[in-house]
């Protein structure tokens, strides 16, 4: 095999190595980003420390907002990237699972009276309950994909459909109030620490998801099966439950992404709880560099992917844009993202480039 | 010549039928059956509301443009894409109309063309990235959806009924179907009628049934469906096929946009919210795959009854809580997707071991 | 031009990111021949293939046609079939989903409408006249592969084409089907169409073809009338260099001993898979080489993926070192120091994405288990090994599968299993589609790894490399186990008879 590409400079060749590189459409996008604000409004920047009606302290900014409302995204992309590299599809399920596992929690913390004066259970009961509730759901998704082969996007609109319903069901549609103050520490801030909680959460997340792959064979496996499925079972590789396990590792992501959720209300609104969360944690996916039909997957890239939705949610709003109309926004900078990081659009931009450079060196020679 | 031989002797029973069936007409046959199964069942255990026909022709007048956007979904789905944008375009464009129609005293001619340009749009930019630009569909009509949901509050935030006089006069022409009235409490005899949106979805039915079974485009959706490399060898311009699936499908949005506005009379934010979803389960119903090549539009209209059907089922048997659609919906899907899984695996084995 | 020429490519260029896939290549294809295209893997057959029927666009060169004055331009498939140019590929390019008649037919007659009643009846008569065992309006995913191909190329056939394409037809057909291709191509010689034919079997080239071309490197070698090169001339034109390799592994294989009492290191008795074979009996001892031979299709496949516990096992006892055990799934088999190298390498072997790494770690790495996966450096040193020890080519062992040359993929995927130090290696078709270099390497390495006292089955459908290899053979036909050779019975005919079976 010959190298056509010797010749080239060096700084080029640097230039393409890292635009082929897989972090770095998150990390463009961020950048972006970044000097966009930098640029229309610098202040975007300035972190201020106060406090908040608790009498506790508390960084605010722009940043800690992004920081801290980026987390539930940032957990589910983690399971969303498992779930997308094992199965070439996407669970779009996940505000409804949210739902439910939320609504779980409730339950359980209040009995069977909505508005408790105490607790009627410790939450990491109420937090465990709802973590198996949640894989419940997610191994419901799981079978489907996995033992009836049914598309991903597919079985998981079922779930997308009844979630939210089950979610009321739970509650007999009431919507009940925890009044116990320790419970919002969870989406909130504990007393004494200025950082939002739930970014200490995701952080945590990140570890034991790195660990995971560290020192488990769960990313080798679910690239393996989301490359050659059939390849994969003459390996020994039992392709259908690891697909499964996908599935249920990301509801355990749903339930704690559930619980920062309920924590910062303190009740729930089953309709409005998560709405949209699975299009921005495909989108955070997709971001990430990482093909939406499986197989290789890069989970760092995918994780900033999350900060850098949540990034530009937070700059939307900061330009007084309408919740409503936000939408149409991300679109345009989605579609303009996605269309930039398209395979046929880098090959012909590189293809530009390389025109451009020898052009340059022609007339230094002349 | 031995094996193959073997296999036109042995092609006898179930399994040989099985084989001759095409999958298009096995999912088909399947949806058809469960539909009738369905309303029949209604008819004998819920009794007198199901009995009229008008009740029949009310779930058209009132899924006339789940019809038409489930046609074009079907048709993308057929192609092995998908759009999900067709129900924040549906709000859009209803939102649009009424906006201009009552705040700029336009006329309903000029509406219908609003509809079908905005409809265009969608289905050009969104095909042209899918098809051309090679990018995946589902993220393609996402931002699609995204896109059309936040114009639709920018249009215009506020939800409003439409005055336009031309309009409403519009909106409450009914299409008297003969031979289906019935008598009513007070003893006289009311015919049945359906709204010109269902006449709409019927020709658009008609048109797209046409289109895909006797037209080179139509069987060029199947081929690129089926296998688009093999299609491109064959001689199918893949990428123009994909394009002319999403614009078709937007067209269709837009259509089916318009036909909901004239049901509703109002612009609104949250109008069809969750349509996309109820397409595609429509679709699926009626036996279209999502992998592609497989799919029917008559397949796709009984799947749009049977999904208003189960609904008005639940509604009538006193759950008639909003909560109830959306689980039974889910449910219903759910039945529906095992038993296509089923089938098709068994129809798989059933070819595998005849084979060779 | 020259006058009899229906198609001449003159100084053709492409190159890929990092390959030059071919360098001022000439071909010319005159009227009424059948025109071999021979290379090793990677010799750019397949480029100048896409090339000329313009699935990628060529760097350089121009292309003329017979009754054209200027070059074509050929920008897509469907330029190429209006042309005149078809092609029928190597792996199937049709539309499972469509009906027989529609996969002739689609994307090559004009208007709008799709007239089903005349398509049908002309599907009918042309397979009717190549006698083809299909219906018009039967779904094409439920004809059997061999029937698909043969309808690909009826398909190209009826388009009236003046050069016709054959990119490895043979490949999934039996002989009794090659045959009718042959006479298929004899006929369509006749009447002036130029042929040009791919593939890896030389019997096939030397049975039908009047010229050869033979590429190598992506350069041009030489074209030469079919009978002014000898079979030995040709391998080593192909491989450039003279070469006595093939007549060197002759012999090696040690002898089968009859008398040999020791018990069987695999033991299968009544083993039967939900693939629909019979149930068969079956053994193999250390250091023996056996395989199993047959037409395609009569199962041998079959047997061995059953043995491997990838087909659903039905019935029947298998016994490992004289112990009954118990093979439900592929991982069952591997922990009994089971291997299997599949028939189809794109399909059931390489993990394309992945690295080379990666693929060759993997099955050991299953072995292993879930919770203690290879370090970096661990698995660095196995690929490293495994690269060196069986020359694999790649860049480096990060570079993804997908990238490699088949030979090299499939040595990779050799070398995943002699990782997992297996005490019986099954290897299924391992040389097909590779070129003759590695053909060699691999009998090679299946008779050392025999010596060294691991026990090896070793399927084939080229007859002279079981013979070469394997010191028993079980012969199989319509699914079912019909005899045994060993010893002196080894030989062509003896086989050819047993797989006709009684007095044929």
């Amino acid at each position: 095999m010959k190298s056509i590409e010797t010749n080239k400079s060096n700084v080029s060749g640097f230039f393409s190595r890292l635009v082929r590189r897989q972090i770095f459409i998150p990390i463009a996008a961020l950048l972006l980003l970044a000097v966009f604000n930098l640029v229309t409004d610098p202040s975007f920047y300035k972190i201020t420390f106060g406090y908040n009606s608790a009498g506790n302290p508390v960084l605010s900014g722009y940043l800690m907002t992004i920081l801290d409302s980026g987390s539930e995204l940032a957990i589910l992309a983690i399971g969303m990237t498992l779930v997308t590299a094992a199965t070439g599809g996407q669970d779009i399920s996940v505000g409804a699972a949210i739902a439910i596992s939320g609504s779980v929690i409730l339950r359980v913390l209040c009995g069977t009276n909505s508005r408790p004066e105490t607790l009627q259970a410790p939450i990491i009961v109420a937090f465990l309950v709802a973590c198996i509730v949640a894989m419940l759901f997610g191994a419901f998704n799981g079978v489907l994909v996995a033992y009836f082969r049914i598309q991903p996007m597919v079985a998981t609109l079922i779930l997308f459909t009844a979630g939210r319903p089950i979610a009321a069901w739970i509650n007999n549609n009431e919507l009940p109030i925890i009044n116990e103050p320790s419970f919002g520490y969870f989406g909130g801030f504990i007393p004494g620490i200025p950082v939002p909680t739930p970014f200490f959460i995701a952080v945590a997340c990140m570890i034991i998801i790195a660990l995971v792959l560290r020192f488990t064979n769960l990313g080798l496996y679910t690239q393996a099966v989301g490359i050659n499925e059939s390849s994969s079972r003459l390996n020994g590789l039992n392709p259908a439950f690891i697909k499964f396990l996908t599935f249920v590792i990301l509801g355990l992501c749903v339930a704690v992404a559930g619980l920062i959720k309920v924590s910062r209300f303190s009740t729930i609104n089953y309709s409005v709880i998560a709405k949209d969360i699975e299009m921005d944690a495909i989108l955070a996916v997709a971001l990430g560099g990482n093909a939406l039909s499986g197989g290789k997957f890069n989970m760092a890239a995918s994780i900033l992917g999350a900060y850098v939705i949540q990034f530009l949610t937070t700059t939307l709003y900061k330009f007084n844009v309408q919740s409503d109309a936000l939408p149409a926004y991300k679109a345009i900078v989605v579609i303009v993202l996605v269309v930039l990081s398209a395979p046929i659009v880098r090959e012909w931009l590189s293809g530009v480039w390389k025109k451009i450079r020898p052009e340059g060196h022609g007339k230094e020679v002349a | 010549m031995a094996s193959s031989n073997k296999t036109s002797k042995t092609g006898g029973g179930l399994g040989g039928k099985m084989k001759n069936i095409t999958d298009t007409n096995l999912l088909l046959t399947i949806t058809i059956v469960v539909f009738f199964a369905m309303y029949i069942g209604a008819m004998v255990f819920q009794g007198k509301g199901f009995l009229k026909p008008q009740t029949f022709f009310n779930i058209l007048n009132a899924q006339a443009a789940l019809i038409i956007t489930a046609c074009g979904m079907s048709l993308v789905m057929i192609t092995g894409s998908i759009d999900i944008s067709v129900g924040g375009v549906v709000a859009l464009v209803s939102m649009c109309c009424a906006v201009y129609l009552d705040f700029h005293n336009g006329n309903v001619f000029m509406a219908v063309l609003i509809s079908l340009l905005i409809g265009l749009a969608f289905g050009v930019v969104q095909g042209f990235l899918v098809a051309y630009l090679d990018i995946q569909p589902f993220i393609v009509s996402l931002a699609g959806m995204f896109f059309a949901r936040g114009m639709t509050t920018i249009v215009n935030t506020n939800p409003f009924n439409v005055q336009n006089e031309a309009f409403v006069a519009l909106k409450e022409t009914r299409v008297i179907v003969p031979g289906f009235g019935s008598v009513n409490k007070l003893g006289k005899y009311v015919n049945a009628y359906v709204e010109i949106g269902v006449i709409i979805a019927i020709l658009v039915v008609i048109l797209l049934f046409f289109v895909l079974r006797w037209t080179k485009l139509g069987r060029g959706f199947y081929a690129v469906g089926g296998n688009s490399q093999s299609a491109l060898m064959l001689g199918i311009n893949v990428k123009k096929t994909k394009f002319l699936a999403h614009l078709i499908c937007g067209l269709l949005a837009g259509v089916g946009g318009f036909v909901y506005f004239m049901h509703v009379g109002s612009g609104s934010a949250s109008h069809a919210s969750g349509m996309e979803m109820n397409a595609i389960a429509s679709s699926i119903i009626g036996g279209t795959m999502l992998t592609g090549g497989v799919g029917n539009i008559i397949g796709t209209f009984f799947g749009v009854l049977s999904l208003s059907t189960i609904q008005n089922i639940v509604s009538s048997a006193g759950l008639d809580d909003a909560w109830w659609t959306g689980i039974t919906i889910a449910a219903m899907l759910c039945l529906f997707l095992v038993i296509q899984s089923v089938v098709m695996a068994r129809k798989k084995r059933a070819l595998s071991t005849k084979a060779e | 031009m020259k006058e009899k020429a229906v198609l001449e490519m003159k100084n053709i260029h492409k190159s890929f990111p990092g390959v030059r896939a071919l360098q001022g290549v000439d071909f010319t294809l005159c009227e009424g021949e059948i025109h071999a295209l021979m290379g090793e893997n990677g010799a750019g057959k397949s480029t100048l293939i896409k090339v000329l029927t313009g699935v990628y666009g060529k760097d350089e060169g121009e292309i003329f046609l017979k009754g054209k004055d200027k070059a074509v331009a050929i920008h897509s498939p469907q330029d190429a079939q209006r042309l005149g140019i078809s092609t029928v590929y190597q792996e199937i390019t049709l539309c499972p989903n469509l009906s027989v008649a529609e996969n002739m037919f689609i994307g090559r007659t004009s208007g709008v409408c799709q007239n089903w009643k005349k398509m049908n009846t002309d599907a009918d008569r042309i397979l009717q006249s190549l006698d083809i065992p299909a219906k018009a309006a039967q779904q094409l995913a439920s004809c059997s592969i061999a029937v698909q191909q043969m309808i690909a190329i009826a398909r190209a056939v009826d388009m009236d084409c003046k050069v016709l394409i054959l990119d490895e037809p043979t490949s999934s057909l039996d002989e009794q089907e090659v045959e009718k291709l042959f006479r298929l191509m004899r006929d369509l010689r006749a009447r002036g169409v130029g042929i040009i034919f791919v593939t890896h079997f030389l019997d096939q080239v030397y049975e039908v073809c009047d010229k050869i071309t033979v590429l190598r490197d992506g350069k041009l070698v030489g074209e030469y009338e079919i009978k002014d090169l000898p079979r030995v001339k040709l391998v080593s034109k192909m491989l450039g260099k003279e070469l006595d390799d093939m007549s060197d592994i002759k012999g090696e294989s040690k002898p089968y001993d009859k008398d040999d009492q020791s018990a069987p290191v695999f033991e299968a008795k009544g083993l039967v898979s939900n693939a629909g074979i019979k149930p068969f009996n079956f053994y193999i001892k250390k250091g023996e080489v056996n395989g199993f031979t047959g037409l395609l299709g009569s199962g041998r496949s079959e047997c061995v993926r059953a043995i491997f516990g990838a087909d659903r096992v039905l019935g029947g006892t298998v016994k490992m070192d004289g112990k009954e055990i118990k093979i439900g799934k592929p991982l069952d088999a591997m922990k009994n120091g089971i291997a299997y190298l599949p028939e189809d390498r794109k399909v059931d072997g390489i993990v394309g994405d992945l690295s080379v790494r990666e693929n060759i770690i993997l099955a050991l790495q299953v072995l292993k288990g879930f919770l203690k996966p290879f370090t970096k450096a661990e698995a660095n040193k196995f690929a490293e090994d495994y690269i060196k020890l069986l020359g694999i080519k790649t860049a480096s062992a990060d570079t993804p599968i997908k990238s490699l040359s088949g030979g090299n993929q499939q040595k990779a995927i050799l070398a995943r299993w002699l990782l997992t130090d297996p005490k019986y290696l099954i290897l299924d078709e391992p040389t097909r589609g590779i070129d003759i270099g590695t053909k060699i390497d691999i009998q090679k390495l299946v008779l050392k790894l025999a010596s060294e006292g691991m026990s090896v089955t070793f399927i084939s459908s080229e007859t002279d490399e079981m013979l070469r290899t394997c010191s028993r053979l079980v012969v199989m036909r319509d699914r079912k186990v019909v005899g045994e050779l060993s010893g002196e019975e080894l030989s062509q005919s003896m086989i050819m008879s047993t797989i006709a079976g009684g007095d044929k």
